[in-house]
């Protein structure tokens, strides 16, 4: 045994065992948490005044050119053919979807009709049913943004907005691995696929615009306003006593439209203020989140852990330097023979050797 | 700005009440008949004083010649029904009916006569109203009024015209005459102008409203031409030359028995329990989803409600519509043009396939198995090794 | 160390490649059928379940599996056990090939695959993504993987001049070769960290970097044994025993450290509890854990270790157990959330194993036309000499098997 070698190892276990040990215990420092952006802006969606009329996803279809989804097994029931644009979640083709929950768990979750029963005579409308508008959250700090290797997905500097450029994106999917809300939709039944989300209408908000599904919203169940104006007008939401009658605005905060409505009992906590370090979109409601598919989620993105982690083993490729330096002075000493070696074999190959290598050549042939 | 009552008193002076007084009207149902044509038109309430003094203005009376070609003289039939306002208020008080072969008193030379005055004194400003489809086939030998071709008549009349109107399907794309085979090449009036190639005496285009319906709506007529009287504009037409404000929605968003088309409720057979409730006519054929027109809205006859087809029962055939009236099979089940979504919601946790299939189970239970008796022969293979080798081995050592 | 490699010989298209190319065939028309259909015509991979088999067997287990070259280059050269050297170009030879087909399968798998060189534009790169840095690591460590298995092929094509020239800078890229496996089985694990709870618990960890990174170690040993004992099994080669039992002597101490881990970590964040909670996950992890607890007990014992079967045994059980650790934490206590479900495709399936046939088919090619695997005794002796052909077929497994007697090539130290 070289000393040489035997100080190596002395410093690869030291190294090894620092490392294990400073990820077992958590990085030293974290990588610290993403604000807001200055013209941080977003979407209220109270799901108290939201009436189920759909008019957003109409909206969001027609402003983003979106062909509609038919529903084979609705098709079938009913006896007609793509008359609806019926699809059952979020998927490539619809970026904002309306779902139901009908007041108790039982229901078929699969059924993509008539799962809100018709009031009759004798049957009341379950206290619980609420419906809940399901698309991008635009997160503070996005996991997808985090994950995606070529930055297909950015945040928008002056919105906040999470936008994609399919021009970067190599169709990996990282991104939906990521998202803890399942939102980025893969166009896995085309031959060219890109990946498919809500992008806050963009294009419509730089013209002076506001998204399409607030602009169409009857009620102001989708509101639109910086983000904010949009956490204060929940707060005053959920002040306010239950009962009472409140102005509500309708479309975007500034929008001048107004309705008055009675105050519902709100769940006391507006989802998405803290959820995986704050999103963009917010939602009010009167049943438990969970009960409308929202996960329960943390305070800080896992995009900080993931980055943490990566940052302190390779951040400035200190240790990987390091750690290459080391590798490589170990094999130089380890290996001098096998460069001696080697300039002894180089030299002329013997004529013997070399009828040997054709005898060999033979054998091969008769082999069976 | 002021009001209907200082308008009426200040700018038009006494002729109105003069008026008024010669028809029997009072003054205060003028002012409602006013108001109601406004809102039928779609315009603010406040324009109600600038339609009445359209109305009022005796030049503002244009002079209208109206033509009759293939048609059946439903629409002229229809326009004599109208109540709001009725056709006396028409011809009397907001247009100058010049011509027109169903109304005119007088026959034959004299008939002709007025036409030829009529056109001499408003040259450039008369409004021509078509009813009914141009033949193109045999140089328009099909129909023949005075010996003269409809293409002949629009080369002498229509250049000196200063708008025109095609009412009805007939007029606006060639209606039950165009019906396959169509033997008679027949054509709406646009179409007509265009093959023909007349255009204004100064060469400018002959602007064209088309109002198809079969029959065209009376008031849809009617709201054109006040629009035009009060506006001195035609209105906002789409790319068909049909007003936005009778054609710019299908039947389908303003249809009654929607919520029903939305919900899933199809009446099957005509007298069936859904037929008897009301429900939506699509699977027995209704054209309404690929049918631009206002039916549904201000609806026909001034009998009371539901008074259309479908509001009775019957699925709309796509009257008003080139390629769906005439053209497809009354039962023949719509395209339909917006797709929208239905009044069912999916839950909040959807079920999604890509489960394991019979097939997928069978190829990874082969994998898994042949990957296992493979090993298996190599443990075999190597037991025999050791069983032999250790012997080896152990004479070796 | 005078060694000397030489092709195997012998036929290759045996019924056995045929067959083999049947599976390729196959898989090939199902590939040609992703292409123009897209990923969704073959697969049933979802927006819950984007990342099925392809990636978790052809990438992420497949290159663990490849490992050999890696962990034998820690022997030999930072360990310095030079008695293990003739073995590493064997090892190197499943490495590349394991590596290579990790990046055919990539491409197969990503969508837009004719951009796949976006991750080599800097202006593209994102740099917080471990996604970035495992492609880019992968990428350059098959490139080196290919650098470090030339000598064979040129040596074949007699080029003694590139070999000498390569020899005198074969210490930087075998460095590289240290470093990248390091960095990126490691962070093939890190990957998982950003999908927070949609990993279960029992496998979701601060220290799944180092727990992977351990694993493919300990199956690249794994997969040295086996390719050693398939070779013998399938080549007529001689067993290798003596030395398999020396290297496959590490395998316990790095599962010992890596189930220390393991439940140090679990017992340290409250998740032990996981493991006595219903559902099918425990029994998974009790499986992991059995496997390699077969391994480790099997090979402490200096004289189990030096039976051929038991080795065979214990490779496999370990091979069998870092797989399922890997398809447990990506797949199969994978939990998008309600109404997501996923089971390889039968195209999918096609597909992977069809590539798993070529990587076999070029392992056959390879090892019986070009010299990687180490010349048996008799043409050793005739390096020197005389050659004498016949004896090839003497030696080798069947030999013994017949009593012929036969001894595990004496090797230099």
């Amino acid at each position: 045994m070289s000393i040489n070698r035997r100080h190596f190892l002395q410093g690869l276990a030291a190294g090894a065992a620092s490392l294990g040990a400073g990820a077992v215990m958590g990085p030293a420092v974290a990588r610290p948490a993403k604000e807001l952006v200055p013209g941080a802006v977003g979407i209220l969606y109270d799901a108290t005044q939201c009436i189920g009329c759909k008019a957003c996803e109409v909206a969001c279809k027609a402003a983003n050119n979106l062909p509609p989804v038919e529903n084979p097994a609705l098709d079938h029931v009913y006896g007609v053919e793509g008359v609806w644009d019926a699809p059952d979640d979020l998927n490539s083709r619809t970026m904002n979807k309306i779902k139901a929950y009908p007041g108790f768990d039982s229901i078929d979750a699969s059924r993509a009709d008539a799962v809100l029963a018709e009031p009759t005579p004798d049957r009341v409308k379950p206290q619980d049913m609420s419906f809940v508008k399901r698309g991008c959250m635009h997160c503070v700090d996005p996991d997808c943004v985090s994950a995606c290797p070529v930055s297909a997905l950015t945040k928008n500097p002056d919105t906040g907005a999470v936008q994609y450029n399919p021009d970067a994106c190599i169709g990996c999917r990282y991104c939906q691995l990521a998202c803890p809300f399942n939102i980025p939709k893969f166009e896995y039944d085309k031959t060219f696929p890109k990946i498919v989300k809500c992008e806050l209408c963009s294009e419509r908000i730089a013209e002076g615009g506001i998204p399409a599904c607030c602009d169409a919203c009857p009620t102001g169940a989708s509101l639109f306003g910086r983000v904010e104006d949009l956490r204060a007008e929940g707060h005053r939401r959920l002040a306010a006593a239950p009962g009472s009658s409140l102005t509500y605005p309708i479309h975007a905060l500034d929008s001048g439209d107004n309705k008055v409505a009675t105050v519902p009992e709100y769940v006391q906590h507006m989802y998405g203020e803290t959820e995986t370090g704050g999103t963009q979109t917010l939602l009010l409601a009167d049943v438990p989140f969970r009960k409308l598919g929202l996960p329960k989620l943390g305070d800080a993105s896992r995009a900080r852990l993931s980055e943490t982690i990566q940052h302190t083993l390779y951040g400035g490729m200190v240790m990987p330097t390091l750690l290459l330096g080391g590798l490589i002075y170990a094999v130089y000493n380890n290996s001098r023979e096998e460069r001696l070696d080697g300039d002894e074999a180089s030299e002329e190959p013997t004529a013997e050797a070399k009828a040997s290598q054709a005898d060999v050549k033979c054998e091969e042939g008769r082999r069976s | 700005m002021k009001t209907t009552g200082e308008w009426l008193n200040e700018e038009i002076g006494p002729r109105v009440s003069d008026q008024l007084e010669m028809r029997g009207i009072d003054r205060r149902s003028f002012i409602k008949l006013a108001a109601a044509i406004t809102a039928a038109m779609g315009l603010p309430v406040g324009m109600a004083g600038r339609v009445m003094a359209a109305i009022e203005e005796e030049s503002a009376r244009p002079a209208v010649i109206w033509l009759h070609f293939q048609e059946c003289t439903g629409c002229t039939e229809s326009l004599l029904r109208a109540t709001h306002p009725t056709l006396e208020t028409l011809i009397l008080d907001m247009v100058s009916l010049d011509y027109s072969e169903t109304l005119l008193a007088a026959a034959g030379h004299q008939a002709e006569a007025a036409l030829h005055d009529s056109m001499q004194a408003n040259d450039g400003r008369f409004i021509l109203v078509v009813e009914g489809s141009v033949p193109t086939a045999d140089h328009g030998n099909f129909c023949k009024i005075g010996g003269q071709t409809p293409q002949q008549m629009l080369r002498k009349i229509a250049p000196h015209a200063a708008a025109a109107i095609a009412i009805g399907s007939c007029a606006s794309w060639g209606g039950v005459q165009s019906a396959a085979p169509n033997p008679t090449g027949a054509v709406g009036l646009a179409e007509a102008l265009q093959l023909e190639g007349i255009t204004k005496a100064d060469g400018t285009a002959l602007p064209v409203i088309s109002l198809p319906g079969c029959p065209a709506s009376p008031y849809n007529f009617l709201q054109t031409v006040l629009y035009y009287l009060t506006m001195k504009q035609l209105p906002e037409l789409d790319v068909k030359g049909r007003p936005m404000f009778a054609y710019g929605r299908l039947i389908h968003e303003n249809c009654e028995r929607r919520p029903h088309f939305d919900a899933g409720r199809f009446a099957e057979e005509f007298g069936d329990e859904g037929h008897r409730k009301g429900w939506c006519l699509y699977k027995l054929g209704c054209k309404g989803p690929e049918t631009f027109a206002n039916c549904p809205a201000i609806e026909f006859g001034d009998v009371g409600g539901n008074t259309w087809p479908v509001g009775i029962g019957h699925p709309c055939f796509g009257c008003s519509e080139q390629g769906v009236g005439f053209h497809k099979a009354l039962h023949e089940q719509a395209d339909v043009e917006t797709v929208t979504p239905p009044s069912m919601f999916p839950g909040v946790a959807t079920e999604h396939g890509g489960g394991a299939t019979l097939a997928a189970a069978a190829v990874a239970g082969a994998v898994a198995g042949g990957a296992a008796v493979y090993a298996l022969g190599a443990h075999e293979k190597l037991k025999h090794a050791e069983g032999t080798g250790s012997a080896e081995s152990s004479r070796k050592e | 160390m005078k060694e000397r490699y030489s092709p195997v010989g012998g036929r290759l298209l045996t019924p056995q490649f045929y067959f083999l190319g049947v599976l390729l065939a196959i898989g090939a028309y199902f590939i040609i059928k992703r292409f123009i259909f897209g990923i969704g015509a073959v697969s049933d991979l979802s927006d819950g379940f984007p990342w099925g088999i392809w990636i978790t067997y052809d990438v992420v287990t497949g290159t663990a599996i490849a490992c050999g070259g890696y962990a034998m280059a820690i022997l030999v050269y930072v360990f310095n056990r030079g008695q293990f050297h003739p073995m590493i170009r064997a090892a190197l030879l499943t490495s590349v090939f394991g590596y290579t087909l990790a990046g055919a399968s990539i491409i197969v798998d990503v969508g837009r695959w004719w951009q796949l060189y976006n991750v080599f534009l800097p202006w593209y790169m994102n740099l917080n993504s471990v996604m970035l840095e495992v492609a880019l690591c992968v990428t350059l460590y098959t490139l080196v993987l290919w650098i470090e298995l030339s000598p064979a092929i040129l040596e074949a094509m007699h080029a003694n001049r590139w070999l000498r020239r390569l020899r005198h800078v074969m210490f930087i890229v075998a460095g590289l070769g240290l470093l990248l496996p390091t960095m990126h089985q490691s962070s093939l694990g890190s990957l998982l960290i950003i999908a927070g709870d949609k990993v279960h618990p029992l496998w979701q960890t601060n220290i799944i970097p180092l727990l992977f990174l351990l694993t493919a170690i300990t199956m690249g040993y794994a997969m040295v044994v086996f390719e050693s004992l398939y070779a013998s099994v399938n080549l007529n080669r001689p067993l290798e025993t003596a030395l398999l039992s020396k290297v496959s002597a590490v395998i316990p101490w790095l599962l010992i450290g890596y189930m220390a881990l393991r439940f140090g970590d679990l017992l340290l964040s409250d998740k032990i509890g996981y493991l006595f909670r219903s559902g099918i996950e425990p029994y998974l992890f009790a499986i992991e854990m059995l496997l390699l607890l077969y391994a480790i007990v099997k090979l402490l014992d200096k004289d189990e270790r030096v039976r051929p079967t038991v080795l065979f045994r214990a490779a496999l059980a370990v091979l069998i157990g870092g797989s399922l650790y890997r398809f447990n934490a990506f797949l199969i206590a994978f939990d998008p959330g309600p109404g997501w479900h996923y089971f390889p495709a039968v195209g999918e399936m096609m597909i992977t194993i069809g590539i798993v046939a070529f990587e076999i088919m070029a392992y056959l090619f390879f090892v019986k036309k070009t010299p990687v695997l180490l010349a048996s005794p008799s043409e050793r002796a005739a390096a020197g000499g005389a050659r004498r052909p016949a004896d090839q077929g003497a030696k080798g497994l069947n030999a013994i098997a017949r009593g012929a007697g036969a001894h595990p090539p004496a090797l230099p130290t």
